[in-house]
């Protein structure tokens, strides 16, 4: 099972947000994630909101009943027309997760831009991304994706051994990301982004060291690192349980994000959010600088996060769940929260504090503050970004962003 | 409510046994000595119906054991006595008096004033488990006393039961011909009849000068919020009556006597108590330690001279410091520790100041049961929740300059020069299969044990007896002998005085800090050892911190273990799990209460879970075996 949704508030059925809510959306950026939650077969270590076709007991993968996937995202992207009314701007980022997007028939990947279009209207210089499994792509289908309208593609590369992949069950070979990479750049992309998992059992820092050339030498516009991370009810997580694999250890991890920062930082790869590096700010992920702006987004698909001026709420996760309601004409929401000020206050903290642009001073109060200049004297957060009221971090900082933002929320 | 009540006074003046100046040639006053799960409580239930006084709808379980902790312990804490009218096999009608004792060691003063009541006592013994140190050590106790001993197997109707082999045992030890042990069985009742015949017949009439200056005996006082001091007493000479203030005779004080009466089982006012009887006096008393156990209560206006012997003040033997988890519960921690010390003679404490747990209580136990009693009593009757500090017992210390000091915790311990140290021993009796006699060997002499004999009490059951030291048994003593011995060996054991010692303190540092908490009183060969197990225990409860830290373990400026905790390297969460900013947040949340929780030692955040594991007592011990 995937992880537990947080707990919230019930949503209404026609998920209805508070006038003052929608008030805030002309104010900051809006983006569109569509998740897309079928995979071809699950990955050890994820825990996302993704099914297998052995999952949904032998349906057909890209379709519920007789609908097809797109037809009922289609049906909750017109619910959130009716909702949000008239946003004020258009659409500036759209982003498919999953699951494994590429999945999805051409047909209907092309549909889905075009469907947000339609009722929101899309920025001319707007986003579009897709996450593709190097696996599940051909040149046929990238052309036609960048003929949609897709602007930027995002190959879940991981590692560059072979060892490795296979100890994260991926199914594709090392050669395999530069073929796709080729065949991307030949479709018109310019932006392309790999991502990578350090800290896989059996991977050892010259694997990493290896995976991290190979990656830099396929001359990615965006790299994204995420440490490996044991997730309850994962199958690596049972495999931990019962011994058979050792968790990462926090001190290799470290080593590793390190040795990432160096190696991405020296190939002209410049660190702007925790886990995420670009060759230039035009090739920052601008949909996933939206969550952490705290812009405004809504999350289209089973499981997925929505937020809109200061309210939250996530859809059901299972599919059929989620297409029986949007069916019987109600929002998917499972559940929502309405954040207070105070809470806003503190996600800002939180979210902010994490990008290289860093976090305002204006707003720490004065624990916070000098909570700041102990952490810069500690070596977590440059001295420099205090001298122009900027909360920064250090390379250090970054490891320990969590004890940072404790520190400045410290009461 | 006024109908019931009259009829309920009515039937209680109509039953001749509750009349008051009972002939003392037809009275007998007897207790129980048995092991816990022996069925002790059983046995008296039934003694309760068969003769009458508790009809059969309302018999409540084990009837005489009255706390909770009691009852779900099984054993009894606070003696109780209930009278008995039965009409023997030569059809004369007796008044007797089962005075029910404390069943644990902690407890042996007061189970020594219960003998003291009585002129005989029941040997109970499960037929299927045999004697245990327990019984034997009370056993020794009421023979030592003088007392009439009855020896009954119980639970014979089990199927494991080996009354043969048990009564040859019990034969042995109290010198009397096998076929003399009766047999019984509390579940079924079968038995108990001709028990209470056998008490007429072999226990002696209580004898005393029925004219002479009134002196009563108190074995129990307990505490009712209503009526205040209930002291439970047995009348040696004279009479006591309502129309006569009482007179303690330890302290001298005189109170009115509010009320006089016996228990049967509930309690009956009969306005006197002569010669022989065991009841009830309510002396008008708002605090025990005002009516202690052991004292003689005599009258003011014509007291007796000389007080019945035997009295002695409670002595803590154990000490530990109590602190509540949240400091902001220390005045309900103050107030509830006042408010059991109404009915708890033993307890003492005083205010404490831990830098490292805060504000608290140094208490005084007398013994580990005793603490673990008025810990959970604490917890559950108060709703509070503690954190007690290793338990302490109390040394001698001689400086090299004479002057002497007792230490009952280890902060206290001089830094100056220390000539002799004293620490207080017990001699200990240990039963077990003889299958087990290396095992037991092996722990008592791993506690500093010395042996003094080693006896069979039959083919395959011994009985060792250990000097031993208090402090080596109070942590973990008794569950290593029930794990070495699979549950079989049982233990009993008391104060036999001083001896001289090569003990040290070991202090606990976090980062050069040395944590008051933490530091104990060793002897010198289990400093390492000690030092070992808690430096590399706090290792894994301690969170790493932005910086390196140190744990040592000290003797004096001496380090004698170390262990590092390494600072973090690495405290973020990477991913962002698709915009669901509300995990993370509610992620933060949960580490931020968490840090909450955190005492600070100089820099270092603890958390509270750190100080009850390490506290834990089976992380205080200096185990050689590590983990």
């Amino acid at each position: 099972m995937p992880q537990k949704p947080p707990d919230g508030a019930a949503p209404p059925d026609d998920g209805v947000l508070p006038a003052a809510a929608l008030t805030e959306l002309a104010e900051r950026p809006f983006g569109v994630y569509i998740h897309v939650p079928y995979c071809a077969a699950r990955c050890g270590y994820c825990d996302f909101n993704t099914y297998t076709a052995a999952d949904l007991g032998g349906a057909l993968v890209s379709s519920v009943g007789l609908t097809t996937f797109v037809d009922i995202a289609g049906a909750e992207i017109r619910l959130a027309r009716r909702v949000l009314g008239e946003v004020g701007r258009p659409v500036s980022t759209i982003f498919l997760g999953g699951g494994t997007p590429t999945l999805l028939s051409p047909a209907d990947l092309a549909r889905l831009p075009r469907l947000i279009a339609d009722e929101f209207g899309l920025a001319a210089d707007a986003e579009v991304t897709t996450e593709a499994n190097p696996e599940s792509v051909d040149p046929a289908q990238l052309e036609q994706l960048r003929a949609a309208g897709y602007t930027r593609i995002s190959f879940g590369m991981q590692s560059d051994r072979p060892h490795v992949l296979a100890a994260l069950d991926c199914r594709h070979t090392p050669g395999r990301v530069s073929e796709v990479m080729r065949w991307a750049r030949k479709a018109g992309f310019e932006q392309v982004s790999l991502d990578l998992i350090y800290g896989a059992p059996g991977e050892s820092d010259a694997d990493w060291l290896a995976s991290l050339r190979a990656a830099v030498d396929l001359g990615p516009d965006h790299v994204s690192a995420y440490a490996l991370t044991v997730e309850d009810g994962t199958k690596l997580a049972r495999r931990v349980r019962r011994g058979e694999l050792l968790e990462p250890d926090d001190d290799l991890l470290a080593d590793r994000y390190v040795l990432a920062d160096e190696v991405l930082g020296a190939a002209g790869l410049a660190n702007y959010e925790v886990s995420n590096w670009a060759r230039d700010p035009a090739a920052r992920c601008q949909h996933n600088l939206g969550y952490w702006r705290g812009d405004n987004w809504w999350g289209f698909g089973p499981g997925a996060h929505s937020h809109v001026g200061g309210v939250r709420w996530w859809n059901v996760r299972h599919p059929a769940e989620y297409a029986a309601r949007l069916g019987a004409g109600r929002s998917p929401a499972a559940a929502r929260e309405e954040l207070d000020p105070d809470t806003r206050r503190v996600e800002r903290i939180m979210l902010g504090v994490r990008l290289a642009e860093g976090l305002a001073f204006d707003e720490l109060d004065e624990p916070g503050r000098a909570a700041a200049r102990d952490l810069a004297r500690s070596g977590l957060v440059e001295p420099g970004g205090l001298e122009s009221d900027v909360v920064r971090l250090t390379r250090r900082g970054r490891l320990l962003t969590d004890t940072v933002v404790r520190a400045l929320l410290a009461d | 409510m006024t109908l019931a009540s009259e009829t309920r006074t009515f039937r209680v003046s109509a039953a001749p046994h509750l009349s008051p100046g009972a002939d003392p040639a037809m009275i007998r006053n007897f207790c129980i000595i048995a092991h816990i799960d022996h069925g002790k409580s059983t046995l008296a239930d039934r003694m309760l119906g068969v003769t009458g006084v508790v009809d059969a709808r309302n018999m409540r379980a084990q009837y005489l054991d009255r706390m909770d902790i009691e009852r779900e312990r099984g054993i009894t804490i606070k003696a109780q006595n209930v009278r008995l009218p039965w009409r023997a096999d030569d059809d004369r009608d007796y008044i007797l008096h089962l005075i029910d004792t404390p069943g644990h060691v902690d407890f042996s003063y007061e189970v020594s004033r219960s003998l003291a009541a009585c002129e005989g006592a029941v040997l109970l013994v499960d037929a299927a488990q045999g004697i245990e140190a327990q019984t034997l050590a009370n056993l020794y106790l009421a023979i030592e006393n003088d007392l009439t001993i009855i020896p009954v197997l119980n639970k014979i109707d089990l199927p494991a039961a080996q009354p043969e082999k048990v009564g040859a045992e019990i034969a042995a030890i109290i010198g009397c011909d096998p076929d003399d042990v009766l047999r019984v069985s509390g579940k079924t009742g079968q038995g108990v009849p001709e028990l209470l015949n056998e008490i007429v017949r072999q226990i002696p009439a209580p004898v005393g000068d029925p004219d002479g200056p009134a002196r009563a005996m108190i074995f129990d006082s307990v505490y009712d919020i209503y009526r205040g001091v209930i002291t439970y007493v047995r009348v040696m000479d004279g009479t006591l009556t309502t129309r006569d203030r009482c007179l303690m005779m330890s302290t001298g004080a005189s109170h009115e006597t509010l009320e006089v009466g016996v228990i049967s089982p509930d309690p009956h006012p009969t306005g006197s108590l002569s010669v022989g009887e065991v009841g009830y006096v309510i002396p008008g008393v708002k605090d025990v330690r005002q009516a202690r156990v052991g004292d003689t209560i005599t009258t003011s206006r014509r007291p007796a001279t000389q007080m019945l012997g035997g009295y002695r003040d409670p002595l803590p033997m154990v000490y530990s410091g109590l602190y509540p988890i949240d400091g902001s519960e220390y005045p309900a921690l103050r107030e509830a520790l006042d408010k059991l010390q109404l009915n708890d003679a033993a307890l003492t404490y005083e205010p404490e100041t831990s830098a490292a747990l805060g504000f608290g209580f140094r208490c005084g136990f007398l013994g580990l049961l005793h603490l673990e009693i008025v810990r959970e009593r604490l917890e559950r009757e108060f709703n509070l929740t503690l954190i007690s500090t290793a338990p302490n017992v109390v040394y001698r210390v001689v400086m090299e300059d004479r002057s002497e000091l007792t230490v009952t915790n280890p902060s206290d311990w001089p830094g100056g020069k220390i000539a002799e140290v004293y620490e207080p021993i017990v001699q200990a009796m240990l039963l077990l299969p003889t299958d087990f006699v290396g095992a037991v060997m092996e722990l008592c002499q791993g506690r500093r044990g010395v042996l003094g004999g080693m006896d069979y009490l039959s083919a395959d059951r011994v009985e060792l007896k250990y000097t031993l030291p208090l402090g080596e048994i109070i942590f973990d003593f008794f569950d290593s002998l029930k794990s070495r011995t699979r549950g079989y060996a049982s233990l009993d054991y008391e104060p036999a005085g001083e001896q001289l010692a090569d003990l040290v303190k070991v202090d606990i540092l976090l980062q050069g800090e040395a944590v008051d908490a933490f530091s104990a009183i060793v002897h010198r060969e289990k400093a390492y050892a000690y030092g070992v197990s808690m430096t590399s225990r706090l290792r894994e409860l301690i969170p790493r911190q932005q910086f390196e830290v140190p744990i040592q373990a000290a003797i004096g400026s001496r380090i004698i273990a170390r262990e590092n905790i390494r600072a973090i390297r690495k405290d973020v969460l990477a991913k962002c799990y698709g915009g669901d900013i509300t995990r993370k947040r509610k992620l933060l949340e949960k580490q931020k209460e968490g840090k909450k929780r955190m005492k600070t030692i100089g820099r270092v955040e603890v958390p509270q879970e750190a100080f009850i594991a390490a506290l834990s007592t089976d992380a205080g011990k200096a185990s050689p075996t590590g983990k």
